[in-house]
């Protein structure tokens, strides 16, 4: 039930985001999810991809500092309150969320929220428990 | 075991006796001998018999790096070169080298300061000693070289390098006395490690470190690692090579041998003389050489002189070991700062890559001190919490060891300039 993510430390330099990027264009790697975390001097880009070994290495190969580990993802309801649900059991669990980003595809259908407890294993039995929909790897990557 | 009793031992009214009967001498060889001396002591209007009490050494002008770049190749040479029998150079990193010239008594006088040194370090006929210091014009392949053939010790000529063939040479030859940079002999331990040679076949005893800065971490380590006694040993080309100074068994401080070498301690910014126990720049006059005298040359090390006798036995001054290098002092409100120390605390903090950039700037009249490092997979986290952590982490450390506050800035690996021969590592920005 944990999705693999990669972060990358991002220097606060002009175009160093888009080098990223473009080093996995040309791997034909493509981003399902992804958020950025600044700071006034660097960022931490994290994302989710079809191929996150994949994805580790080509940024490896150009230099950039990545790291990959586990996250949750959950879907959930595009309606007012649908994040908030989700959250309040956490919340109920006394779990702290660590970070989270959430994307929709589109309107109407199922958002995708990534998200990180500072305990993984408990923030994904806490949801499951509460019949949260978790998702695989394979049904990130797919939509 | 003090290698020369009489010059190392002497009461304070001896030394000061000797010292400025030949250090008379040297200035007035080095006024009539050497123009470049003859016009500088006109202009600042002294002539050598203005020198009657050691004191009065203040009173001649500095000679300086440049100065000798300048006089490149033989213009400092105070003896016509049927009389010079050897010639060495210094790296010349910037700039033109150092050209020093030696007569056979230079050279004399060269191999009973480093048979003092190696003596230091317990050397005695019965001794190996293998010198991976390069052989060349370097001084400090042929200087140890000398100083061991004095005591009659052993020498392996091994010169720098070739790691596998030293580590043979050591467990075959049994060598007990070791002579390089101190970086090398870490190297050497490593390479000792991971070839999984029995230390019992390792007989070294100890080693004089020199030609590099190192810390007392470091000497930790070196001990550790090698099994041996890791001892300083200092010396410059323009004033001799190594043997000007050697640390002794205490570890306090390495004696410097001023009954060849007069040394004094200088303000780098005032330029007066200071007292002994306070830090500053080293400036050393050679009281006996013929070659080449130097007249207070500025090393641009930064050293104190401790004074009184050694539980070694010997009375020659010790300096402590260099801190730091002038050029690259920094005064951050009003503080000194050497960029050494900030990368002696970097090294200690796991996590960092070992290169770093030092940026000054002065945004709104006052100084601010950026110190960008690199980060490595081992800090990286995705959260940006740990990261911030990390950052004030370092900049605590740094605090700690410079009494600055400091701004971290995390920079991605290899973003930063390498040190293979001299990185520049401070920028300053401030417009003075």
């Amino acid at each position: 039930m944990k999705v693999k993510q990669v972060s990358v430390f991002l220097e606060n330099r002009k175009g160093r985001l888009l080098e990223a990027l473009e080093a996995l264009k040309k791997a034909d790697i493509n981003i399902t999810a992804l958020s950025i975390a600044d700071t006034s001097d660097f960022g931490v880009l994290r994302m989710i991809t079809t191929d996150p070994d994949k994805t580790r290495k080509i940024l490896e190969k150009s230099n950039f500092v990545v790291k990959e580990n586990e996250v949750i993802a959950v879907a959930v309801e595009d309606r007012p309150g649908g994040l908030a649900d989700v959250l309040k059991v956490l919340n109920d669990a006394d779990l702290n969320v660590e970070y989270i980003y959430a994307f929709v595809r589109r309107s109407g259908e199922k958002a995708v929220v990534v998200l990180r407890t500072e305990d993984i294993n408990k923030g994904i039995n806490a949801l499951k428990k509460a019949g949260v929909h978790l998702l695989r790897a394979e049904d990130v990557s797919r939509l | 075991m003090i290698w020369d009793k009489k010059s190392e031992c002497m009461t304070e009214k001896e030394r000061q006796r000797l010292q400025l009967e030949r250090l008379k001498k040297i200035v007035k060889y080095a006024y009539e001998k050497v123009p470049f001396y003859r016009k500088r002591f006109d202009k600042a209007k002294i002539k050598p018999e203005d020198i009657k009490t050691l004191k009065d050494i203040s009173r001649l002008p500095f000679t300086q790096k440049d100065d000798l770049r300048e006089a490149y190749p033989f213009e400092l040479f105070a003896a016509p070169l049927q009389e010079i029998v050897e010639i060495h150079t210094s790296s010349g990193t910037t700039g033109k080298p150092v050209v020093a010239g030696y007569t056979r008594n230079d050279i004399e006088v060269w191999s009973e300061v480093m048979a003092r040194a190696l003596a230091m370090a317990g050397t005695t006929k019965d001794d190996i000693v293998q010198n991976c210091y390069g052989y060349g014009l370097f001084t400090g392949g042929l200087g140890v070289h000398y100083g061991a053939h004095r005591i009659g010790a052993t020498v392996v000529p091994i010169s720098a390098g070739q790691t596998k063939r030293q580590i043979q040479c050591m467990v075959d030859f049994g060598t007990t006395i070791i002579t390089c940079t101190p970086s090398y002999s870490l190297y050497l331990a490593e390479a000792i490690e991971e070839e999984k040679i029995d230390k019992k076949k390792i007989k070294l005893k100890a080693g004089c470190f020199g030609a590099e800065m190192w810390t007392e971490r470091m000497r930790e380590e070196i001990e550790k690692r090698l099994g041996l006694q890791a001892l300083n040993i200092y010396g410059l080309t323009e004033i001799i090579g190594p043997g000007v100074a050697q640390e002794c068994m205490e570890k306090t401080g390495l004696h410097i041998a001023e009954d060849h070498f007069y040394p004094e301690i200088i303000s780098p910014e005032t330029l007066e003389p200071l007292p002994d126990g306070q830090k500053g720049e080293l400036v050393l006059t050679t009281l006996t050489r013929e070659g080449m005298p130097m007249i207070r040359f500025r090393t641009k090390d930064i050293t104190s002189l401790k004074r009184g006798e050694c539980k070694c036995g010997r009375t020659l001054v010790k300096m402590e070991r260099v801190q730091g290098r002038t050029d690259d002092m920094l005064k951050i409100r009003g503080v000194i700062v050497f960029p050494s120390a900030i990368e002696r605390t970097l090294l200690e903090i796991k996590g960092i890559e070992p290169h770093y950039q030092i940026i000054v700037t002065r945004p709104h009249h006052l100084d601010e001190l950026e110190v960008q490092v690199e980060v490595s997979k081992e800090i990286f986290s995705d959260e940006v919490k740990h990261l911030e952590e990390f950052r004030k982490k370092v900049e605590n450390k740094i605090e700690d060891a410079i009494g600055l506050r400091v701004k971290v800035t995390l920079m991605e690996p290899r973003t930063l300039p390498r040190s293979e021969g001299k990185a520049k590592r401070v920028i300053d920005k401030r417009q003075l």
